[in-house]
């Protein structure tokens, strides 16, 4: 396993990022904690875009169930609020909520299933809007600091609670998302899906059960990006219905093209690069939509592989450039 | 009204409801078409450009936004002081000027998408979506704009005892207007012939020698156009505000679901379920009326994938 060079680069990158804390201001880390979180969802999304070519733009429907799962446990079981209950919880409901909208969608492809998670998450937002004694409708839930294996936050301010334990936590839940992930990826059911995406009808053929194997596909997405909205309300600290509008979901689409869908690492990247471009835009002008929408329509039209891809071909071209210098 | 609609607000007051209430049924159908009629021009928009360019537009919303503020702008900015049929030819600016910004959206942007993936194509409506949410904001700032001179100045009809504003049934005059000269332009002129062989087979009308590029230019002028209409023909009854073409959008598109991709008949029957349900699920179970439509949708989807009149 140490003998490929792409593992001593993960290994390096991780230990790199167990000393962020101490280098980056609160804010900044705030910043970074929710790059990570979104780093989670891109990767569930991806599998779904980037391996099994269907592009779902209703996936903030998954991440509002995890977010809302640990919002409503924390408002009506306070007793049962630390994160070992609080994370399979939020797996638990993103997956049936994902199996249910799942066996809906995936009779589609294409533009078709684009329209249907669209509006299967208008659905849930529309549930979450209107019940709002339940849910709290436009104003959302205030989520509390939660507790972690037996230790108590009460009383922390959330600032120090996202510096110190929460952020290796989370880094931990990251790196076992991203391993799995890769799993998932190398494994003969990523293979499948792959070929399911190449050639649907070849795949077919060749006996891949097609619809079966995409709802697979569509469940494990929605389970990691549940998981990645549960860690993300603890960051947020407060939930609204707007998690599961479709304008959301697209930004969740977004980001995996910034990074670039065609690669794993892509969404990753991508996350991390929305969540400050984002940021800076809103925090230095007020039409912050119109620079993400410049920005998609630029990436759209002279880098579709994203900022991944770009890197990997310029990399690519460099090595044939040298090979080519080396032999002449 | 609204204390009238109080004991709807439980599952349990809905039968007493039912039973109080009744006789206000033509109110509520007339609300279904009214609903209906500006869905339909809506929906019919997104329905020729999907079935011509085979390209779904997320920035019809906006589209529809900018039919509104533009339509009430006029309104305001030419006041009461004209004959009022004037008031009434410049709901048609919305039909203009989102003429106009679907022709530079297609010139500028959705051109170089046709031979693209689905994912591109999308995400570019999107981003345009992104984009001209904040043009708007940027040319008409933020506050609402209010222009109700048409529909006051219509004033109100007695139907069978219920006192019904004219103005709604101006709006499904129109819409059948509309309505009945796309279905003419379609199905009977040479340029709709040309427009649905285009959406049959591509390549084939390609071959035949048909001019795509103009075409599918003036398809989505024509359907950008629509959604502008629909948007200028609701702003005397709603204020124009920010994001109030997103509602009208996801509405549009459960009605394209439904009805079946680029089908006239299905725009027509998907806005009547549509505006039907809306306006008795306001009136009866006012918490449920968003779910209870998806739940309908999605039943018909489940039993008709294709949807209604889908091919």
């Amino acid at each position: 396993m140490f003998k490929k060079p792409r593992w001593i680069v993960y290994l390096l990158i991780l230990i790199g990022l167990l000393f962020i804390p101490r280098l980056l201001s609160i804010y900044h880390l705030m910043l970074f904690e929710y790059g990570l979180t979104f780093a989670i969802v891109g990767l569930g999304f991806n599998l779904l875009l980037g391996y099994t070519g269907l592009l779902s733009f209703g996936h903030g429907a998954y991440f509002a169930a995890g977010a809302y799962s640990v919002a409503m446990i924390g408002k009506y079981f306070p007793h049962a609020y630390s994160i070992e209950i609080l994370i399979p919880a939020a797996l638990f409901f993103s997956l049936v909520l994902s199996v249910i909208f799942g066996f809906v969608c995936v009779r589609h492809t294409k533009i078709f299933f684009s329209i249907l998670t669209l509006s299967l998450s208008m659905l849930l937002f529309a549930l979450l809007f209107k019940l709002y004694h339940i849910t709290g409708g436009s104003d959302g839930l205030r989520v509390p600091l939660p507790a972690l294996f037996g230790m108590s936050f009460k009383g922390i301010r959330r600032p120090e609670f996202l510096s110190g334990t929460y952020y290796y936590f989370l880094l931990g839940m990251f790196s076992v998302s991203f391993l799995v992930m890769k799993g998932i990826v190398s494994s003969p059911f990523g293979k499948a899906l792959q070929a399911i995406r190449d050639n649907e009808i070849r795949a077919e053929l060749i006996g891949i059960r097609v619809r079966r194997y995409r709802l697979y596909a569509f469940i494990i997405s929605g389970m990691f990006v549940g998981l990645g909205g549960a860690l993300w309300t603890f960051v947020n600290g407060h939930v609204t219905a707007d998690l599961s509008h479709w304008v959301f979901s697209g930004e969740i689409v977004y980001m995996t093209l910034l990074g670039g869908f065609g690669i794993l690492e892509g969404p990753i990247i991508g996350a991390i690069l929305f969540t400050y471009l984002k940021l800076y835009a809103m925090g230095n002008t007020q039409y912050w939509m119109f620079v993400i929408g410049a920005t998609l329509i630029v990436l759209v039209l002279l880098l579709p592989n994203g900022v991944a891809g770009a890197i990997a071909s310029l990399l690519a071209k460099i090595k044939r450039k040298t090979v080519k210098g080396t032999t002449c | 009204m609204f204390s009238a609609l109080a004991p709807a607000r439980t599952w349990v007051g809905a039968r007493v409801f039912f039973e109080e209430e009744l006789e206000m049924w033509v109110v509520y159908t007339l609300n279904a078409l009214y609903f209906a009629a500006l869905l339909f021009l809506t929906s019919l928009g997104l329905n020729i450009i999907l079935g011509v360019m085979g390209i779904l537009n997320l920035a019809h919303g906006s589209l529809y936004a900018i039919g509104a503020f533009m339509a009430a702008w006029t309104i305001i900015a030419i006041g009461m002081n004209v004959p009022t049929f004037f008031l009434f030819i410049s709901l048609l600016s919305g039909f203009v000027l989102a003429g106009i910004v679907g022709f530079l959206m297609e010139k500028s942007l959705i051109r170089f998408m046709y031979k693209r993936t689905l994912e591109y194509q999308l995400l570019l409506t999107f981003g345009a979506l992104l984009l001209l949410e904040d043009i708007i904001k940027m040319i008409w700032g933020g506050q609402a704009y209010y222009a109700s001179a048409p529909f006051d100045l219509l004033g109100k009809v007695d139907i069978l005892g219920h006192i019904y504003p004219i103005y709604f049934l101006f709006v499904m005059f129109i819409t059948c207007l509309a309505g009945l000269f796309i279905w003419f332009f379609m199905g009977r002129t040479k340029l709709g012939i040309m427009l649905r062989a285009i959406s049959l087979d591509r390549e084939m009308a390609t071959g035949l020698g048909l001019d795509i590029g103009r075409l599918s230019t003036f398809a989505f002028v024509l359907g950008s156009g629509l959604a502008g209409l629909a948007g200028a023909l609701v702003v005397p009854t709603t204020p124009a505000l920010l994001g109030i073409g997103m509602e009208p959008l996801i509405l549009a598109f459960i009605v394209v679901v439904v009805g079946g991709l680029g089908s006239l008949k299905g725009a027509l029957v998907g806005s009547l379920l549509v505006g039907f349900t809306r306006s008795f699920g306001i009136a009866i179970f006012p918490e449920i009326e968003l779910p209870l439509l998806f739940l309908i949708a999605g039943i018909i989807l489940v039993v008709k994938p294709e949807g209604l009149f889908g091919r």
